[in-house]
């Protein structure tokens, strides 16, 4: 169907839903406070903003720090391909949540305190700063997109050759706040079920934020070539999927030997409450993925690989939900469930994402074929020329 | 030097005094709807609980090692050297961190306001710094909120644990719980039955220590995991460009 030549289908008329339901809360939010708006309570002081839009914001995020770090830190060419579209992706998923981060706090005018009024004992202060600095890291590594959109070749040569730092930059600030991210529930063990209450919290964060970066490469770049139509080497994602194999593997026997060495491995089989959210967050990180990623055919199917990838994706953002509201309810006592209008604001900044994805991919290069950065000169064709030698 | 406050549960007699003068000293409405409200929000900082004709009171322990300054981004609370942890609004940015990890669910938030504050009992710290008792022991008729020097209310505390041992539970609630607080609580019957968190799970350290540990590692691991990538990334540099010249001379050869 069509209306005035703009073509009207299905996901455009479910953006146009979101974002007007979005806008509605936002004006609630930014009229009438945070209690007119969501379900937080002063038992429930953190809802769906912190648990979705922040804990799992970033760790979808992740793929960034790994792709750069295996590209340019380890040299693994053969992910080449995919550096620009990671590093979209991060940076995006980054500045959402720091648009997610202004819904959520009181005082969000703010927000700039935390540069002058330093605390170095508190884990959010060094997950503020951290992803301060890595949101502009993540700038200057997507620079170079617009850079070669508009023909400026000089300033892509400087960022270049500050590339190395960049990223080692990026994943060292990466390390520690996907970490920290974890490190901000071990302040209060006595709130939390027994089942997510751990003293690894950040270790577990951050082996999760690298399964999640590489499940959300695969999902992105399967995703990305269907619907821009390209053509995406099978043999990178056979190779992403057998990475991610291998990084559940351990964190599916590092989460054994926590439960186990904390004498609670036989409790999570008795049903209960929790337990019901735990075999959740368990079958979908753990047993379908790991599964299906043992058989070299699914490994190199795009299709089946894509399903094993949103199965890990949707398991780890269960676990995270899990660690900071499920684990919490049994001690406040009832239940939280997210308002509506908290959850519309939470699905328009992810339809914001796809939306400036698909506008970026369109706008910059960020599919065209990889010019061999490293040793040829930067190309002096413009784009528009470019496009057509390409066809 | 530290000041505190102890409350002794048997001696309530849940008249709620304490709770219109902390009303007044912090300028919040305080009627009968108000007095009537068991649980402590952002319009009443302290609140006298009843159960068959026992009373606790509850409002902020003041902890030694507070774990809402401990986490607060910004540095919005303090623990000032008299006893009070304080609160500056101006600071605040609004993360509710503070709540969330406070042990004794002790910050509010005004959920309703624009520019909304966390409030607690902030334990007059005007009045305290001008060697006045907190209102809500000077409003207690019967002596059961009692403030003074932390040192001598804890002896006080422990000859009346020893001088009627049946009367009461042997526990001062505070004296030791995450690594001391500054607000003591007596009483005869569980303080779990209150609301209180159990004692086994609260443990005597001191909640900072938790974060402590893995921040104290950032200052060591920083430079040692930035070395490490330098050095994967010189040797991979290396390797490239030792196979690239490689490459080159074998080329070289070949056209010979």
């Amino acid at each position: 169907m069509t209306i005035k030549g703009v073509k009207i289908t299905f996901w455009r008329v479910v953006f146009i839903v979101i974002m007007v339901l979005g806008i509605y809360s936002t004006y609630v939010r930014y009229l009438q406070g945070l209690g007119a708006v969501s379900n937080m309570t002063d038992q429930f002081p953190w809802g769906l903003w912190i648990g979705f839009d922040c804990l799992c914001g970033i760790m979808l995020a992740a793929g960034g720090f790994m792709v750069t770090g295996a590209v340019y830190i380890f040299h693994v060419e053969r992910l080449h391909c995919i550096v620009r579209s990671t590093v979209l992706t991060a940076f995006l998923g980054y500045v959402l949540f720091i648009v997610g981060l202004l819904y959520d706090l009181g005082r969000p005018w703010f927000i700039w305190h935390q540069m002058i009024y330093m605390n170095f004992h508190s884990v959010m202060f060094e997950v503020g700063m951290c992803v301060m600095t890595y949101t502009t890291v993540l700038f200057f590594e997507f620079l170079p997109n617009v850079l070669e959109r508009f023909n400026l070749h000089a300033p892509i040569r400087w960022v270049k050759k500050a590339y190395p730092v960049l990223i080692i930059l990026g994943i060292l600030l990466s390390t520690l706040h996907q970490s920290s991210l974890g490190s901000l529930f071990l302040i209060f063990p006595e709130k939390m079920h027994p089942f997510w209450s751990t003293p690894a919290l950040p270790f577990f964060f951050f082996l999760s934020a690298m399964a999640c970066g590489l499940a959300m490469t695969i999902f992105e770049s399967t995703l990305s070539s269907r619907a821009f139509g390209l053509g995406l080497e099978r043999s990178v994602l056979t190779e992403l999927g057998g990475a991610l194999y291998i990084v559940l593997l351990v964190i599916a026997l590092l989460r054994f030997q926590d439960l186990w060495h904390r004498n609670i491995f036989m409790t999570i089989f008795q049903p209960s409450y929790e337990a019901y959210f735990l075999w959740a967050e368990l079958i979908l990180c753990f047993v379908i993925p790991i599964i299906m990623l043992s058989f070299k055919a699914v490994r190199k199917s795009p299709t089946m690989l894509y399903i094993a990838s949103l199965s890990t994706i949707l398991g780890f953002v269960t676990n995270r939900l899990n660690v900071a509201m499920t684990s919490m309810e049994t001690w406040v006592g009832h239940h939280y469930m997210p308002k509506w209008t908290e959850v519309s604001i939470t699905l328009m900044i992810c339809a914001m994402g796809f939306f400036c994805f698909s506008i970026a991919v369109n706008f910059l290069p960020i599919f065209e074929n990889e010019h061999d950065e490293k040793h040829a000169p930067a190309p002096l064709i413009p784009i528009s020329e470019q496009a057509t030698l390409l066809h | 030097m530290s000041k505190a406050i102890l409350y002794d549960a048997t001696m309530c007699i849940g008249c709620k005094q304490c709770e219109g003068a902390c009303a007044q000293q912090n300028k919040l409405p305080y009627d009968d709807k108000v007095a009537g409200e068991t649980i402590q929000s952002e319009h009443k900082y302290t609140v006298v609980l009843t159960q068959n004709d026992k009373f606790m009171r509850r409002l902020c322990q003041h902890c030694n090692e507070p774990a809402c300054a401990s986490v607060c981004p910004v540095g919005a609370f303090h623990k000032t050297k008299e006893g009070p942890v304080v609160y500056d609004v101006w600071k605040c940015i609004g993360c509710r961190y503070c709540m969330m990890a406070c042990a004794f669910s002790q910050p509010k938030y005004e959920w309703g306001k624009l520019n909304p504050r966390v409030t607690k009992c902030i334990m007059c710290p005007d009045r305290v710094q001008a060697g006045k008792p907190t209102a809500c022991a000077e409003a207690c008729p019967t002596g059961a909120t009692k403030f003074g020097e932390r040192d001598d209310l804890i002896a006080e505390a422990k000859d009346r644990l020893k001088q009627n041992p049946g009367t009461y539970v042997d526990k001062i609630y505070g004296l030791n719980e995450v690594g001391g607080t500054s607000v003591f609580l007596l009483s005869s019957v569980p303080f779990e039955q209150y609301g209180l968190p159990k004692l086994e799970k609260l443990g005597d350290t001191p909640l900072p220590h938790y974060t402590g540990r893995v921040m104290e590692m950032m200052p060591d691991f920083i430079p040692l995991w930035a070395l490490i990538l330098g050095g994967v990334y010189w040797v991979s540099n290396r390797r490239a460009e030792v196979a690239e010249v490689e490459a080159e001379e074998r080329a070289l050869r070949g056209e010979k």
